[in-house]
C-alpha cells in the first residue's frame, strides 16, 4: 500500500498536484481511463460501458495547512490556516513551504521569556509566525512569496497495528481508493480523487455533476475520540473497531438504504463496522448527495486520532476492513442493482 | 382540513426519515401518479402548456438522533435541525418503530448550564441489551404532542411544515382549471439545509418556484418586532436569510390577493430560510416566492396556527396556480 508515500506527499487545499501526480502514476496501470478536470479533481474510470449502476467512489486529496500572508521586515512569515486547524497544536512544529520545500519552524517565545500571565494564554494565528532562518524581508522573499502554502513536516511511522503520520484525513481514503482500482467489478466504477474538501467540499460537487453516478461512497479519515478526557457517551469513533459509517453529519443525512446495505454486508461477511456516533463535521458526501437530481450517498471512514493536527494515528486493520467493505458493496451493487426509493 | 392536518402533524417524520409522511400524502392523492426521487422527495404533476410552476412544501420536522446507548440503557442524542434545548426536559419522543421515551436531564447547578450533552432519553429499560432491542445508534425520533382544536386556532407539533403539506394536498385535490404546468413537490431535509428542494428543482427545471412554509409572528407578549399576526391572512414573503423574493412573483401574489379579496400581510423575516432559497438558485436561476402561514411558538411542540390564515393561503395558492405568468 502507498499510505506512507501518500501521507508524506504535500497537498494543502488547491495545491494538490504532488498527491495527484503520485495517485495518477499508481492507478494508471489499473484503470481504463484517467483524466483530471479544470479544478484539479482526478478521475480513474473502469468498465465505463458495462451494464449496471454507475458507482462513484470518492476520496479527497487535500489536507489542512497554512498559507503565508505577509513577510515581515525581520524576515519572519505571518500565516493563516487553510481549513480547520486548532492554533494550540502549532507552536514549535517544523513545516515545509512552497514548491521548493523551504524548511521553517512555527515559532513563539520560549517558556523562559514568557511573563506568568502569558504562560496561561493560548497563542492565536496572529501571535504565531514561521521562521525560515532569513535575516530580513529581502532574503526571505527570495525563498517564499505571500500565497505560498506550508504543510507539516511529519514523517510516517509504525507502532504495531497503529500507524502515525500526517494527513490520514484523507490519505487513508486515497490509499483505499488506489487499492480498489486493482480489483475487477461488473459495473462501471468511477474512482474520483477530489480537491478542496477542507475548505468547503468544493471539488466534489463539480466532480459528481460530471460523473452523474447512481450511487456513491465517500471514503474518509474521521475523528476518533477514544482518548483521555472524553466520556464514553462523547466518543465519536473507536480506533481498531472497524471502519465508521456516518448516519448523519453537518453536511449530509446518509441514504438509509446505502447505510443499511453496508451494515448488512459487514454482518454477512464478518467485517467489523461501527457507527460514527457524533454528527459533527462534514464530508464530500454533502456536495455529492445534492448533485443534479440527488445521489444516494454515504460516508465511510477510518477512525483517526488527533485529526487536523501535525500527526494523526490510525489502525491499518481499519483501513484494510474499509477496503474490504467497499469492495463487497460495489460487488453487491453490480449483482443486485440499486433499490434506493 | 382540520382532520387532514391532525393526521399529518401527528405522524413522525424527522429530516431523513420522511417515509410515513410520504405515504399519507400519496394516499390523499389517489388520482395522481406520483414519483419519489433519489433523496425521497415526492413529486406530483399536472401537465400543461404554459408556465411550469414548482410548488414546494417540506415533509420533514425537527427531531433527535441517537448517538450513544449506555450500560443502564439510557440514550444520548444530538439534534436534527433547530432544536431549542431549553424546551426539552420532560419532553416525550417517538422513534420510527413506535418506541417511546422521555427526556431527562442530569443534575445541574443552574438551569442556564443546560445543553444537549446534559440531556438523555429514558425508554424505560434497565440495560444496554434491552435498549438495543428497541433502538440503534443513528435511529431518529420526533417529539410528540397531541393535536388540539381551540376553534380558530389549532395547536400541534410539526405544524412546521405539515400545515403546508396539507395546503399543497388541498391545492392538488381542488386544482382549478389552468394551462400552467403544476408540479407539487413534498420535499425532504429542509430543516437541515434545504437539501431536498435543491435536487428536486434540478430535476424539474421549473419556470417559477413557490414554497409554502410557516413563518414567525410578532403578536405575543413582549415578542420580537415583526409585523405578522395570527389570523390576519396569508403572509407574502419579502425576505428571509435564504431568499429575497423575486419582485415579479411577490408583486403578482399581492395583486392576486387584492383582486380576490384574500386577506394578506407582508412578511419580512430576519432569520431562517425556506425551500425557495434553494429553488431560486437552481441552474440559471428561478424567479421564486413564498406564501407563509403565520405560526406562533415555531420549533416547539405547541406550534399554533389560525384556520383563517390557512383558508387565505390556500385561496392565494389556487389563484397563483391559474394565473398567466409572463
Amino acid at each position: 500500500m502507498f499510505l506512507k508515500e501518500l501521507s508524506e506527499a504535500r497537498g494543502v487545499s488547491s495545491r494538490e498536484h504532488e498527491v495527484r501526480d503520485l495517485i495518477r502514476e499508481y492507478i494508471t496501470p489499473h484503470v481504463d481511463e484517467v483524466f483530471n478536470d479544470s479544478l484539479g479533481n482526478l478521475y480513474g474510470v473502469k468498465g465505463k460501458d458495462k451494464p449496471g449502476p454507475k458507482v462513484m467512489l470518492a476520496a479527497h486529496m487535500d489536507e489542512v495547512g497554512l498559507m503565508i500572508t505577509t513577510i515581515e521586515k525581520n524576515g519572519l512569515l505571518r500565516f493563516q490556516p487553510v481549513g480547520g486547524i486548532d492554533p494550540r497544536v502549532l507552536v514549535s512544529k517544523p513545516v515545509y513551504i512552497g514548491k521548493d520545500k523551504v524548511v521553517g519552524v512555527i515559532g513563539a517565545k520560549a517558556i523562559h521569556l514568557q511573563r506568568p500571565e502569558e504562560r496561561t494564554q493560548v497563542l492565536g494565528f496572529d501571535d504565531l509566525y514561521i521562521d525560515i532562518g532569513a535575516v530580513d524581508d529581502d532574503s526571505a522573499k527570495k525563498l517564499v512569496k505571500p500565497g505560498d502554502v506550508a504543510t507539516f513536516a511529519t514523517s510516517f511511522g509504525e507502532m504495531g497495528d497503529l500507524v502515525v503520520g500526517k494527513a490520514f484525513d484523507d490519505r487513508a481514503g486515497c490509499t483505499a481508493l488506489v487499492e480498489l482500482t486493482k480489483l475487477e467489478f461488473n459495473c462501471p466504477v468511477y474512482f474520483v480523487f477530489t480537491v478542496q474538501e477542507e475548505v468547503g467540499l468544493r471539488g466534489a460537487g463539480p466532480a459528481a455533476y460530471r460523473v452523474g453516478p447512481d450511487v456513491c461512497l465517500v471514503l474518509e479519515g474521521t475523528t476518533a475520540s477514544d482518548v483521555a478526557g472524553t466520556d464514553e457517551e462523547g466518543y465519536s469513533t473507536t480506533v481498531g473497531a472497524g471502519p465508521a459509517v456516518s448516519v448523519m453529519d453537518r453536511s449530509v443525512i446518509a441514504h438509509p438504504k446505502v447505510v443499511g446495505r453496508l451494515f448488512r454486508l459487514a454482518e454477512e461477511h464478518g467485517v467489523p463496522i461501527q457507527n460514527k456516533r457524533t454528527i459533527t463535521g462534514g464530508t464530500d458526501a454533502g456536495a455529492i448527495s445534492l448533485s443534479r437530481e440527488g445521489v444516494p450517498t454515504a460516508p465511510i471512514a477510518v477512525p483517526c486520532r488527533y485529526i487536523h493536527s501535525p500527526v494523526t494515528v490510525m489502525s491499518k486493520s481499519d483501513l484494510e476492513h474499509m477496503i474490504k467493505l467497499v469492495e463487497l458493496f460495489v460487488h453487491d451493487i453490480a449483482d443486485k442493482g440499486v433499490d434506493f426509493e | 382540513m382540520k382532520e387532514l392536518l391532525k393526521k399529518l402533524t401527528q405522524a413522525c417524520g424527522p429530516s431523513g426519515s420522511e417515509q410515513c409522511i410520504r405515504e399519507i400524502i400519496k394516499s390523499e392523492l389517489p388520482n395522481y401518479e406520483t414519483r419519489t426521487d433519489a433523496l425521497g422527495n415526492l413529486i406530483v404533476e399536472k401537465k400543461g402548456p404554459k408556465s411550469k410552476i414548482m410548488f414546494s412544501a417540506h415533509m420533514d420536522e425537527i427531531g433527535i438522533i441517537v448517538t450513544h446507548i449506555d450500560k443502564e440503557g439510557f440514550l444520548r442524542f444530538d439534534f436534527i435541525g433547530g432544536v431549542n434545548p431549553f424546551y426539552l426536559p420532560g419532553e416525550r419522543v417517538q422513534f420510527q418503530n413506535g418506541t417511546l421515551g422521555v427526556i431527562g436531564v442530569e443534575k445541574l447547578d443552574k438551569i442556564a448550564d443546560l445543553q444537549k450533552s446534559n440531556l438523555y432519553i429514558d425508554i424505560g429499560v434497565e440495560s444496554k441489551e434491552e435498549a438495543m432491542k428497541l433502538v440503534k445508534i443513528g435511529d431518529t425520533a420526533c417529539f410528540t404532542s397531541p393535536f388540539i382544536d381551540l376553534g380558530n386556532r389549532l395547536v400541534s407539533k410539526a405544524m412546521d411544515n405539515r400545515v403546508a403539506c396539507a395546503l399543497l394536498i388541498k391545492l392538488m385535490q381542488e386544482l382549478p382549471e389552468t394551462d400552467n404546468h403544476i408540479v407539487a413537490v413534498f420535499t425532504v431535509q429542509e430543516e437541515v439545509g434545504l437539501r431536498g428542494a435543491k435536487t428536486a428543482a434540478y430535476g424539474i427545471d421549473p419556470d417559477y418556484g413557490l414554497a409554502i412554509d410557516v413563518t414567525a409572528t410578532g403578536d405575543t407578549p413582549k415578542a420580537m418586532t415583526m409585523d405578522v399576526s395570527l389570523g390576519k391572512g396569508a403572509a407574502i414573503k419579502v425576505k428571509d436569510n435564504s431568499l429575497l423574493a423575486h419582485p415579479y412573483v411577490k408583486d403578482k401574489l399581492v395583486e392576486l390577493a387584492e383582486a380576490n379579496n384574500i386577506p394578506y400581510q407582508m412578511e419580512v423575516l430576519e432569520f431562517g430560510g425556506t425551500d425557495a432559497g434553494a429553488i431560486h438558485l437552481n441552474r440559471e436561476g428561478v424567479p421564486s416566492g413564498v406564501i407563509s402561514v403565520p405560526t406562533r411558538y415555531v420549533h416547539s411542540r405547541s406550534e399554533m396556527v389560525d384556520v383563517r390564515d390557512l383558508d387565505a393561503a390556500l385561496a392565494l395558492a389556487k389563484a397563483f396556480a391559474k394565473v398567466d405568468l409572463k
